[in-house]
């Protein structure tokens, strides 16, 4: 045991109140971004995977989850990242698509899984219904496929005329 | 293992150069949709530099890491194609590029997912998620361009005709390229070389746009590092700061 009283499950459980720095109500476990914890003697290592591939929040992110535990006592941390499997925003859970609609983005509306292979991603085709996070209305459109992140796309409701992000499934 | 330094750095360089050209155009885009896209793309490309000039300097063994790799080259030591270092022009003319090499990128990712090079797999499984979109988007707005009005489409032929023959070098595999086939590295010439030139004429049919022949004469020359004078400009304008001030680090 180490200086502190850390176990596998504690780790996990302090990384849950780590915030995403670009939408601080989701946690990094939430995002699924967290791939493992484990102890390597004293050493606690965490290895966390990129969202995508230019984050420039995986620096900040890292140096949380550093200070996190620190915070906790636990001195001795290392960060590992690991690209493989790739994230997906399946990997994202049901209590952080949640705080994503709480917080006024529309969480993914589709399994990336579903959406994947043949090359059927590259052609043309209509943009996926969703709902908007502030009135709930379905009629919704497309503004742009880019939002203010990488992960995120821009919507307008046609009914409470707002706009709003939307988490892309990816 | 020294082609395959080499055929890393094609994929880094590529992505590098032409996330650079798409940087210069944040806050001039034609909208606040297109300027918000081209910066995403930008960013992408950038991170996807990362990965695959890191295992560059690996590999290599000599302690060059991919910031080394990216700002301490000259032209004559870059291996990105020729397409690349064209000039934003018009926007007609950058979104024809773009289009050009998403699709080439798409389909070459999509074979590096079943590289024999384990860590080619995963760069190329991160890489090609975000890619979707680039190709996507691109093909979207080239038939939406394409097939518009009388002057959009005038300029989407010119832009097409005018880029056309760098669009050839991409698909010419040279001895390295070859090597890399042959042990599994890389995807087969033709097969990559067939997708891509059906995807685009698909989208080019769609667009109402003539598309010239793929058997026309192409430029060539980039991959092996003997570039236009363009390329100096993009990275003189890249690596001032590491030029003037060696080292400097955040």
């Amino acid at each position: 045991m180490t200086a502190v009283d850390a176990s596998v499950e504690r780790v996990w459980s302090w990384l849950g109140e780590v915030a995403d720095p670009e939408i601080p109500v989701i946690s990094v476990v939430d995002l699924g971004i967290v791939r493992d914890v484990r102890f390597d003697a004293e050493q606690c290592v965490v290895t966390i995977t990129p969202t995508y591939s230019g984050c420039p929040a995986m620096q900040v992110i890292a140096d949380s989850v550093s200070e996190a535990l620190r915070a906790h006592g636990v001195e001795d941390v290392r960060i590992e990242s690991r690209l493989s499997p790739a994230w997906t925003t399946d990997w994202m859970s049901e209590a952080g698509k949640a705080a994503l609609k709480g917080y006024g983005i529309a969480p993914p509306v589709q399994q990336a899984i579903d959406i994947s292979g043949l090359h059927a991603g590259i052609r043309r085709r209509a943009a996926p219904d969703v709902s908007c996070p502030h009135c709930g209305s379905p009629h919704t459109q497309l503004t742009s496929e880019f939002g203010s992140t990488p992960c995120k796309a821009l919507y307008k409701c046609l009914d409470c005329r707002e706009p709003f992000d939307y988490f892309k499934c990816h | 293992m020294d082609a395959k330094f080499d055929y890393l750095l094609r994929q880094g360089d590529n992505a590098l150069i032409l996330s650079q050209q798409l940087c210069q155009l944040v806050g001039k885009g034609p909208a606040l949709e297109e300027d918000m896209a081209l910066s995403n793309v930008a960013l992408d490309l950038l991170g996807q530099t990362r990965m695959w000039l890191a295992y560059a300097g690996e590999l290599e063994g000599k302690g060059r890491d991919e910031d080394r790799l990216a700002f301490l080259r000259d032209a004559h030591d870059y291996r990105s194609c020729l397409l690349v270092e064209q000039p934003n022009g018009s926007y007609a003319d950058t979104l024809m590029r773009q289009f050009l090499f998403d699709t080439w990128h798409y389909f070459l990712l999509d074979g590096l997912t079943r590289s024999s090079d384990e860590r080619i797999r995963e760069i190329a499984a991160k890489s090609i998620k975000e890619v979707t979109y680039h190709l996507r988007r691109s093909g979207d707005l080239v038939v939406r361009l394409g097939d518009g009005t009388d002057k959009s489409r005038a300029m989407m032929q010119t832009a097409l005709d005018e880029l056309w023959m760098y669009s050839g070098e991409m698909f010419v595999y040279d001895e390295i390229d070859d090597a890399m086939a042959a042990q599994g590295v890389a995807p087969p010439a033709d097969a990559l070389r067939k997708q891509s030139l059906d995807h685009m004429a698909e989208v080019f049919a769609e667009a109402t746009l003539a598309m010239p022949s793929p058997e026309a004469w192409m430029q060539r020359g980039g991959k092996q590092g003997r570039h236009s004078e363009r390329l100096g400009f993009i990275l003189a304008e890249m690596q001032f700061l590491q030029r003037a001030y060696p080292g400097a680090a955040w």
